[in-house]
């Protein structure tokens, strides 16, 4: 009994499903999630923490919160909340998001002034004035699209 | 290990459940089920209790058996988590004990109501083994 206490990582059973075998600590896959890991996290005690073992071996009312959360410590590096903590990564790649955004933004307004020439005249408001007088002259969909809006009466559109 | 039969029986009471909802009676024989025996939740329960309830339990069969149920698609009733507290009070195991309330917290996923229910039905066996919970350490926060 003392024997396998001892060597408790050294027997059998252990050594077959400790992670030791299956790749070291940080194998982090869905299958090695373990709340009652092989090894305590604080393998050599202090004396504080040895006299700290040996209280709790009597009743556990005796103790106080901060000596439960000492021993709880020694066995586990992190809480269920701390290893549940999400990382702020997303505000970095929010922020990367944001600054290339930006970037391409500048790129492309410096193409327009240094790329790309004039823009056809068809674009201007004048003529646009005459192609729409000259759509509606030709009765362009007249049934359910564009003349379709125009009041030919009033010459205005349709409200 | 017990794990593939009991994830086996899983999927075979589904389809039992779907067939009573359909209304159809037809013979169990008819469909192609296998006829392996299915564990009911009582038994289930019994046999985890059973195994906590070992008087000589080790620390290595309290880890072991920690971590198989927690590995199942389930949240352990309140019966079996007492037995399992019980064994890390045999083993002189508080933080254990701690872990096992903190993994059962996090076992219940997004239905919240779990934990709450499952601390009051365990409370009588809190007090008197003095566990305190996460909530009392103030360990939930960070």
């Amino acid at each position: 009994m003392l024997a396998t206490r001892a060597l408790s990582l050294v027997g059998k059973r252990a050594i077959s499903t400790s992670i030791c075998l299956r790749g070291g600590h940080g194998v982090a896959k869905v299958d090695d999630y373990n709340p009652l890991p092989d090894v305590q996290f604080v393998t050599e005690l202090s004396a504080v923490q040895k006299s700290l073992k040996e209280k709790e071996k009597g009743s556990w009312a005796t103790l106080s919160n901060e000596e439960k959360i000492a021993l709880y410590r020694i066995s586990f590096k992190q809480s269920f909340a701390e290893m549940n903590e999400g990382t702020k990564e997303w505000k970095s790649v929010i922020a990367g998001m944001f600054f290339f955004i930006g970037m391409t933004g500048l790129v492309v307004l410096w193409q327009r002034k240094f790329v790309y020439g004039p823009v056809p005249p068809t674009f201007e408001s004048e003529w646009k004035e005459k192609e729409v007088q000259r759509m509606l002259d030709m009765r362009i969909n007249p049934v359910e699209g564009f003349s379709a809006k125009w009041d030919y009466e009033n010459k205005e559109w349709k409200k | 290990m017990h794990c593939g039969k009991y994830i086996k029986s899983q999927t075979v009471k589904l389809c039992i459940v779907v067939l009573h909802i359909d209304g159809i009676r037809s013979p169990l024989a008819s469909r192609c089920y296998s006829h392996a025996k299915v564990e009911t939740d009582e038994e289930f329960d019994a046999r985890w209790v059973t195994y906590f309830s070992k008087p000589d339990i080790d620390a290595w069969e309290l880890k072991k058996g920690m971590n198989t149920l927690i590995g199942y698609d389930l949240v352990p009733e309140a019966k079996i988590l007492d037995s399992a507290l019980r064994a890390c009070r045999r083993l002189n195991d508080l933080a254990s004990a701690i872990r096992i309330l903190e993994a059962v917290k996090d076992k219940s996923g997004p239905h919240k109501d779990i934990y709450p229910y499952l601390i009051q039905e365990l409370q009588p066996t809190l007090i008197e083994l003095g566990i305190s919970t996460p909530e009392d350490l103030g360990m939930d926060k960070l």
